[in-house]
Formats: C-alpha cells, sequence, structure tokens
C-alpha cells in the first residue's frame, strides 16, 4: 500500500500505483478540493503541488509520487489565507469555482519563484488553466494583488531582520 | 408571447404557493412529501424562525436563506439573500445560504416549478423575495414591541437596522437573536397581505445597489465548496459509462465483460434501459474504486447496432437545412406583420444572405456526474442541476417509480450554462444502484460529457431584405431552422403558440428575431430540422436562440446600411424609432447602443489601415424579458484573413441592479463565451458521432485569448432583468461587422476562421 506525504502529513492510500493521485486524493483520502476536469492535462482543474512544483494530479501515478511532498488546495495555507487565496476573496474572482482550486495552485508555483511577474508572465503560466466561466481578468487582478502583498510581506520582514 | 412568461407580473402571480408560516414549522407544507423518512432533515429546527419557506432565522440570529435557484456560478443563492436581507434588516455577515431540494414548495413563484435558465432568476423571485424578508420584518417588529412592552401601535416608531429592532425614544433595543429565542414571532400573512406589504422603494435601499461579498466565494478558494461530483455516501460505488460511437439512437447488441471481470474490484456491467429515452445504447462499469470502474469500462467489449442517425454528419444536417428552408409549407410563423413577399417585389433593393452556426458543447468544468442512493421506498439523488423538476421525473422514469418519491439534493454546480437543465447523468447511476443494491456514484469522462453533450444545435438562417429608395428597410423574411431542443423537454407551458395556428413552436429557436426594429413587413418562421433533433439531441447553451438569431440579423442588418451607404450604427437608430410595439424597448436600446458607441469612441477617430470597428445591439434574452445590450468591437485582420479582437466594448442596461460588481462580473464572462463561440468552438458530427472528445480538439477561450474589455452598465430605476446570457449574444455580429469594416470580408458563419475571411476578402 503506497504512502502519501500530503500536506504535511503521512497517508496510506489504498491504491494501485498506476491509480491517477487525482483519484488517490479524492477518493482515498476524501480531500475533494482538488477537481477532476479532463483527465489528460488539457484543463489544469486538478492541479496540486509535488516538490513545490505545480502537476496535473490525473496524470501523476501515485506510484511515482511516493515519499514526494505533495500539496493540494486544502494544505496551501493553514487557514485557507495564503495571499493568493485572500486576493480571489478580495478580487471576487470565483463564479462556480469548481477550476478555481487548480487555478490558485498554479498561480501559487509561479509566485513561489516569482513575486514580481509580468502580466505576459502570468498568462503563460496560466495559459493551461481553463476557466469555463471566463473569470480570467479577475484571476489576473488577483494574482497581481497577491503578489505584491507577499513583495510587501517580505519586504517589511526584511525591516525587521536586524543587521 | 411565450406562456411561461406570462405570469411576471407580482399581481397574477400565485402567492399562496409560498404560503407564510410565521412561528411554525414548514412540514405541513412539504407538499407531496409528508412523512417521507429523510426530507425532514431539511428542515430547520423548530426552534428557528421561519417566517416563509425562503428562510429561517435561528436562535443564534443567523439568516439562512434557501435558494430555489441552481447556482451556478452566477451567485444567484447570494442574490437571493441579498434582496431579502433588504428587506428583512439584517445584517449582511448574519446572512447564510443554502440550497433547495426539489420539493414543490421551492418552486419558482413565477415559473411555477424549479428551473434555473433564461436569466429569468432575478427578474422572477425579486419580487418574491422582498416581500418575504418585509413580513419577517414586520413579525419580528411585532414581536419586538411586545418583548419590550411597548403597545403594538408603537411598532411604527421602531427602526430594523443591522439584525436589531430598536426603539430610539427609549433607547431599548432587541436583536434578531433575541427576539427568535423569546418565541414571540407568530405573525402570519395571507397571501393577500403578503400582497399588501409596502416594500421599500428605490431611494430608501441601502442593500440593493451594493456589491457585497459573495456568500459562496470564500468556500470556493480553499476547496470545501462541495459540488455534486464531490458527494460521498458511506459504502458507494463508483460507475464510469461507455458510451456508444454514435450520439443518439444506438442500441447495445451484446456485452463481453470477460476482462472486465480481471479489474479489481469491478461489480457489474449494467446495460441501460432507459425508458425516458434520454439516453441510447449506454453501459455502465460499475467498480469500488472510480479509478476501477474506468479500467473495467476500457476492458469491456460492446458490439452496437449504430441505429437510424449512424451515417448522419454535420453536412447532411446543413443539407437537409437547406432543403427544408426551399418548403413554402415548411415550419411556423413565429412573427407575421405586413407581406413582405409582396413588398420584396416592390423593394428597390433585395439583399439575400445565409448565416449558420455550428454544433457547440457545453462542457462546463465540472463533469457531469450524478449520486443515487435508494433508501426505502425513496430514490436519492445528489447532483447539480437546473431543472429539478423535470429531472426528479426522469430519475423517477430510470428507476420505475413515482416521481413523489425521488428526493433531489442540490449541489453547488461546476458550471452549467443549460447543461444541467438535463438529467441523463441520472439515468445511469440510479439503473446502476437499482442493479448492485448500493448506492452508486457515476462520473462522466471528459469523452463521455462532450460526445453526449446536449449541444447547442447546427442552425441555419436564410433572410431575405428589401430596402426601398430611400434606403429604407420595408421588409424582412427570416427563416430558422434547427433543431428543437425544448420541444423535446414535452412540456407544452415551454412552447409558443405559432401566428399562423399550425401548432406550438419552439420559441426557443426563434426568440430574439422579434426585434425591436420597426419593419413594416416581417416573417419570421420556424422550421424544424427533424434529422438534426433526432441525431442531435440539442439542448439550451447560455444564450440560447439569441445566439444564433442575432448573428443572423445584426449581420444583416450591417449587410443592409453597407448596400445603401450607410453607418451601421446611424441606421440602426433610424430602426429604433418606437413606433407601435416597439415603443420603450427600442429606446432603451437605442440609447444603450449610444452608450456603447460613446465608450468605445465609435466614429471619432480613423483607425490604421486594417482596423475597425462593428456594432450589434440585442434584446435578448426573450422580447418580454430583454436586457438591452450593444456592442462595439474592434478588431484587426492581417491579409492572411486572421482577425485578433483588440477590443469589446459592452453596454447594457438591467434596469435596476441588485449587485453591480456581479453584474460586471457576469455580462464580462457573457461576453467572453460569445467571443469564444465566434471565434473558437466548433463541433462536428461525423458517422452520427460528434468529433471532439476533449479540450484539444474543443476550444474554448483561453487566458491568452482575452481581449481589453469595457463594460458599461446602464442601471436607469426600471425593473431589474437578466444579465448572465445577454451579452454572449451580442458579440459575434460586432466583430463580423467589425471584420467586414476592417477588411471588406462578410463572414455568415460561426465560428469565424481565417480561411473564411481571407476568402471572404477576395470575393
Amino acid at each position: 500500500m503506497p504512502t502519501l506525504t500530503i500536506n504535511g502529513r503521512s497517508m496510506p492510500v489504498d491504491a494501485a500505483n498506476d491509480t491517477p493521485l487525482l483519484w488517490a486524493i479524492r477518493e482515498q483520502l476524501q480531500m475533494t478540493g482538488t477537481k477532476f476536469g479532463c483527465g489528460a492535462g488539457l484543463c489544469g482543474a486538478c492541479t496540486v503541488h509535488v516538490n513545490g512544483e505545480a502537476v496535473r494530479s490525473c496524470q501523476t501515478m501515485v506510484g511515482d509520487v511516493a515519499g514526494k511532498k505533495i500539496t493540494t488546495i486544502e494544505g496551501l495555507a493553514p487557514k485557507g489565507d495564503h495571499p493568493l487565496q485572500k486576493a480571489w476573496i478580495a478580487e471576487q474572482v470565483p463564479q462556480c469555482g469548481y477550476c478555481q482550486s487548480g487555478q490558485i495552485m498554479q498561480a501559487a508555483s509561479l509566485l513561489a519563484k516569482n513575486s514580481n511577474p509580468t502580466k505576459e508572465e502570468v498568462v503563460a503560466h496560466m495559459d493551461g488553466n481553463l476557466c469555463r466561466c471566463m473569470t480570467y481578468s479577475r484571476i489576473q487582478k488577483a494574482i497581481m494583488r497577491a503578489a505584491t502583498e507577499m513583495r510587501t510581506a517580505s519586504a517589511a520582514g526584511n525591516e525587521r531582520r536586524p543587521t | 408571447m411565450n406562456k411561461h412568461v406570462k405570469t411576471i407580473t407580482s399581481e397574477t402571480s400565485d402567492l399562496s404557493r409560498r404560503s407564510f408560516l410565521v412561528g411554525t414549522a414548514a412540514t405541513g407544507l412539504v407538499l407531496g412529501y409528508a412523512g417521507v423518512p429523510g426530507i425532514g432533515e431539511a428542515l430547520a429546527a423548530p426552534s428557528n424562525f421561519e417566517p416563509s419557506v425562503w428562510y429561517a432565522i435561528a436562535p443564534d440570529g443567523l439568516v439562512t436563506v434557501t435558494c430555489g435557484k441552481a447556482d451556478m456560478g452566477q451567485h444567484i443563492a447570494s442574490t437571493m439573500a441579498q434582496i431579502v436581507c433588504e428587506e428583512l434588516g439584517a445584517k449582511w455577515s448574519d446572512m447564510r445560504v443554502a440550497l433547495a431540494s426539489n420539493d414543490p414548495k421551492f418552486n419558482d413563484p413565477v415559473l411555477g416549478a424549479q428551473i434555473t435558465g433564461g436569466s429569468w432568476s432575478t427578474m422572477m423571485n425579486f419580487d418574491a423575495m422582498s416581500r418575504a424578508g418585509a413580513a419577517g420584518r414586520m413579525a419580528l417588529t411585532e414581536a419586538a414591541a411586545a418583548a419590550m412592552g411597548l403597545p403594538p401601535y408603537f411598532k411604527d416608531q421602531l427602526v430594523v437596522r443591522d439584525s436589531m429592532v430598536s426603539h430610539p425614544k427609549s433607547k431599548k433595543q432587541m436583536s434578531f437573536a433575541d427576539i427568535v429565542k423569546s418565541g414571540k414571532a407568530t405573525k402570519t400573512f395571507t397571501p393577500d397581505e403578503l400582497k399588501a406589504i409596502k416594500l421599500k422603494t428605490p431611494d430608501q435601499y441601502t442593500m440593493i445597489g451594493v456589491s457585497v461579498p459573495q456568500l459562496d466565494i470564500p468556500s470556493k478558494t480553499n476547496g470545501t465548496a462541495k459540488y455534486g461530483i464531490d458527494v460521498m455516501i458511506p459504502g458507494m460505488a463508483y460507475g464510469a459509462v461507455v458510451t456508444p460511437p454514435v450520439r443518439y439512437g444506438a442500441t447495445v447488441k451484446s456485452v463481453d465483460d470477460s476482462a472486465a471481470k480481471n479489474v479489481p474490484g469491478f461489480i457489474k456491467a449494467v446495460i441501460l434501459d432507459d425508458k425516458t429515452q434520454t439516453t441510447s445504447g449506454w453501459v455502465v462499469a460499475v467498480a469500488n474504486t472510480y479509478a476501477n470502474a474506468k479500467k473495467a469500462a476500457a476492458a469491456l467489449k460492446i458490439a452496437y447496432d449504430g441505429g437510424p442517425n449512424a451515417k448522419v454528419s454535420s453536412q447532411s444536417l446543413l443539407d437537409e437545412a437547406r432543403r427544408l428552408q426551399k418548403l413554402d409549407d415548411s415550419g411556423q410563423f413565429f412573427v407575421k406583420d405586413g407581406d413582405p413577399a409582396a413588398a420584396l417585389g416592390t423593394a428597390a433593393k433585395v439583399l439575400e444572405a445565409e448565416y449558420t452556426t455550428s454544433i457547440n458543447i457545453h462542457a462546463p468544468m465540472e463533469p457531469m456526474n450524478a449520486t443515487a442512493e435508494f433508501k426505502g421506498d425513496i430514490l436519492h439523488i445528489y447532483s447539480g442541476n437546473q431543472f429539478a423538476t423535470r429531472s426528479g421525473a426522469i430519475a423517477a422514469g430510470a428507476a420505475g417509480i413515482d416521481p413523489k418519491f425521488v428526493v433531489m439534493h442540490q449541489m453547488w454546480l461546476g458550471g452549467g450554462f443549460g447543461r444541467r437543465l438535463d438529467a441523463d447523468m441520472m439515468v445511469p447511476a440510479v439503473q446502476a444502484a437499482k442493479a448492485i443494491g448500493k448506492p452508486v456514484k457515476v462520473i462522466y469522462t471528459r469523452e463521455n460529457d462532450m460526445t453526449m453533450d446536449f449541444s447547442r444545435p447546427l442552425t441555419y438562417q436564410k433572410v431575405k431584405a428589401g430596402v426601398d429608395g430611400d434606403g429604407k428597410l420595408v421588409a424582412l423574411s427570416h427563416d430558422v431552422v434547427s433543431a428543437w431542443p425544448t420541444q423535446r423537454w414535452g412540456i407544452p407551458d415551454f412552447l409558443t403558440p405559432s401566428v399562423d395556428k399550425k401548432g406550438p413552436l419552439d420559441s426557443f429557436t426563434v426568440n430574439g428575431s422579434d426585434f425591436f426594429y420597426t419593419v413594416p413587413n416581417h416573417y419570421v418562421r420556424a422550421i424544424k430540422n427533424e434529422m438534426a433533433h433526432n441525431a442531435t439531441p440539442s439542448g439550451q447553451l447560455r444564450s440560447v436562440a439569441p445566439g444564433w438569431t442575432f448573428w443572423a440579423v445584426e449581420s444583416m442588418i450591417d449587410e443592409i446600411a453597407a448596400a445603401t451607404g450607410k453607418d451601421p450604427a446611424q441606421y440602426r437608430i433610424s430602426l429604433l424609432d418606437g413606433a407601435g410595439k416597439n415603443d420603450g424597448g427600442a429606446q432603451r436600446l437605442r440609447n444603450t447602443l449610444l452608450a456603447a458607441m460613446g465608450l468605445a469612441g465609435y466614429g471619432t477617430k480613423k483607425l490604421p489601415k486594417g482596423e475597425g470597428m462593428g456594432v450589434a445591439c440585442v434584446s435578448s434574452q426573450e422580447r418580454a424579458t430583454a436586457s438591452w445590450t450593444a456592442c462595439v468591437a474592434h478588431v484587426a485582420v492581417a491579409p492572411s484573413g486572421e482577425v485578433t479582437v483588440k477590443k469589446l466594448t459592452v453596454a447594457t442596461d438591467v434596469g435596476t441592479q441588485v449587485h453591480p460588481d456581479n453584474i460586471r462580473a457576469q455580462v464580462e464572462g457573457a461576453a467572453m463565451w460569445g467571443l469564444s463561440l465566434a471565434m473558437y468552438e466548433k463541433a462536428t458530427l461525423k458517422d452520427g458521432g460528434i468529433e471532439q472528445t476533449n479540450f484539444d480538439s474543443y476550444t474554448p477561450l483561453r487566458m491568452s485569448q482575452v481581449p481589453e474589455v469595457a463594460i458599461a452598465v446602464i442601471a436607469n430605476g426600471e425593473k431589474a432583468t437578466g444579465v448572465g446570457e445577454p451579452a454572449v449574444t451580442v458579440i459575434a455580429p460586432a466583430i463580423g461587422n467589425a471584420i467586414f469594416n476592417a477588411s471588406g470580408a462578410r463572414v455568415r458563419a460561426l465560428p469565424i476562421t481565417a480561411e473564411a475571411v481571407k476568402s471572404a476578402m477576395k470575393a
């Protein structure tokens, strides 16, 4: 029985190694924030992080991620207060909301590396994530807002640090 | 006019359907379900104050509004809460929402059923929710007066604000929570008393018109919002469907499950016996997990009889449409004013064109799914659905039981767009659950979802226009040939009598063609393409008929303006003279067009070579429920025919704004849908099957394709209208007209392709 390290906890899953991570997360672990959209890596609804990289969990097999650090929308921030989640609320991004876990996880992997992205960088990074409600312009605004907050927070952190 | 909107005024709506029972448990109102185990769980605890079926106030002061509408991202649950909140006088942070079961007490007060579509929800529920809120406030105020020891006639001195009733003179106050706890709120309202309540006037609003935080949004940022696909029932199994290569009409000849039996966790392959005729030739593979169900599904060897539609293609549907249109006795008349044939005979100039739209797929991000559980005599269905009234009956039909024994548990919808008006996903869930004696959750693969969509039908329209010597439009004859999506429902009230008394027609194929332009001789014929109707069972896709009728009308108006040497915007304004039956609507549409022109800077500057602006204006959705919407599209056309949409400017007159920010979100989403349908989405039929199976071949708009968008919302104090759909319909013709102005190429088929533009340039 493979064991997944997911959101900081070790969890055995009763699933064959060739089971897509998506279904192990949703059915075995009953964490349903990660969504099924296309089953082919074309829409991004199932995006999670594996060792900090955004991956499509419908295309990632359980056997390939044993021992790796997996993060889902439920584990992105302890209280659901990641700067992106706060920005998503401030910009009132979601309509149906179904794709938004994937959008947020995809965006989080960008901001973890680059907290000052250009609009073009945001579009290039997010273009694989479909939103059928077409909330794209608000997604962009929310990412920019979160980036600003992260830069401000880290600048403030720098100031407090003893030199 | 369509029957289903005849009762839109509050005077004629049946208020008894939402009788108010103040201070009593509502169990007695559970029509048809009294005594059914399980249904009572949905009802509030007896200590709650339930001023109406629409909401309850708990002893802790939280107000939970039950939304009878499907919430698919339009935030309608939050909007209903906002309307209640305005009249009730509650604090927004005390408001909560719940989703209704299919209990008829939650039926739409105007439509008399549970159905979500047509951009109807706000306009048809505004009055009922307002009265519900006001009745609650009056009951709470009286109770507070009694509890404060004030004589009843003092109640007019009480102020209700932020979930608090206060008496400024005596400085006494009581919270909603304390009033509910006191148990003194017992006032009841008869339907007549409800009707007599004097509602706030717009100048008194403190909530309506404010962009309060949507109540559902936080749960959609942290993974906690529960959609149909997220339902977990103890002991349930999973079903993966195997659908035939033909969209409709195939039958299963044999199923060999010998290989599937080697898949761990495989339980059974169930061949659907669908007496509701919603599906044909489907098999469900049931297993202990969805991954195993999919493996088992792939291992099934199924032989099919392709049935009568196995050779049908997009081309044969189009050929059939052309054949039907040429026949004099085809179809029924939706509009019949004057005598276009005679007027065309004497016209100075006659223009004739055909306009087409392709098959389009809803493809909401949450693939279709349903969970079915038999508990005693009751069938429980968990699924996000837009039409609980009909879907419950289909689930019952699949189970072979009376619909009154079906309880539908509504979930958040991971996109609807009309797709979830249908109930096909319930059939495999019900029959699999019945076959294995356990609850079953069926999830479509994206491939199932795309190939078995109740799609927007392929449409063919022929328009003939006649102008007199002054360039005045004197005759328009407009034939619309398509499958009839709404006739498929089999509900007579949703059909419309034809003007020529040839029986009811499906007005959801022609709405919009009864526009607000003044044209003395005007015919619209609705022609059912029986071949398409059978081979591609169609559905209602966001904006429905106006998504194609305005493509034809607004393109043709532009063609006429070009042929008569007039500015297309000014030509529209001259046609929107408000004469006769068009009085009121025409003027609002004219003003909206002017607003869009102003915002876009239409005609104010010379554009570079290869660029152009185009206009369109629409009265979507229906004549009786119009939101006045106009668009100016700004495009650049390359010599290769490649079109770049640089900017879309959309103006819309919505009467009254409940939630300005949500309206902008909906109008923008609708406009992007319009762009996506105009440029990027095309499905095709070959050998009876839809050829596109996933997002690699069916390609809705992505972030990199979003142009600059400017939106102007006009709120002029008229009644609130719908905003979820109208902006879909205005985009394609505006883009088509802009392409013509930029390049001289007239395109008449959707989606617009670079090849079509290039070949039209040469012509």
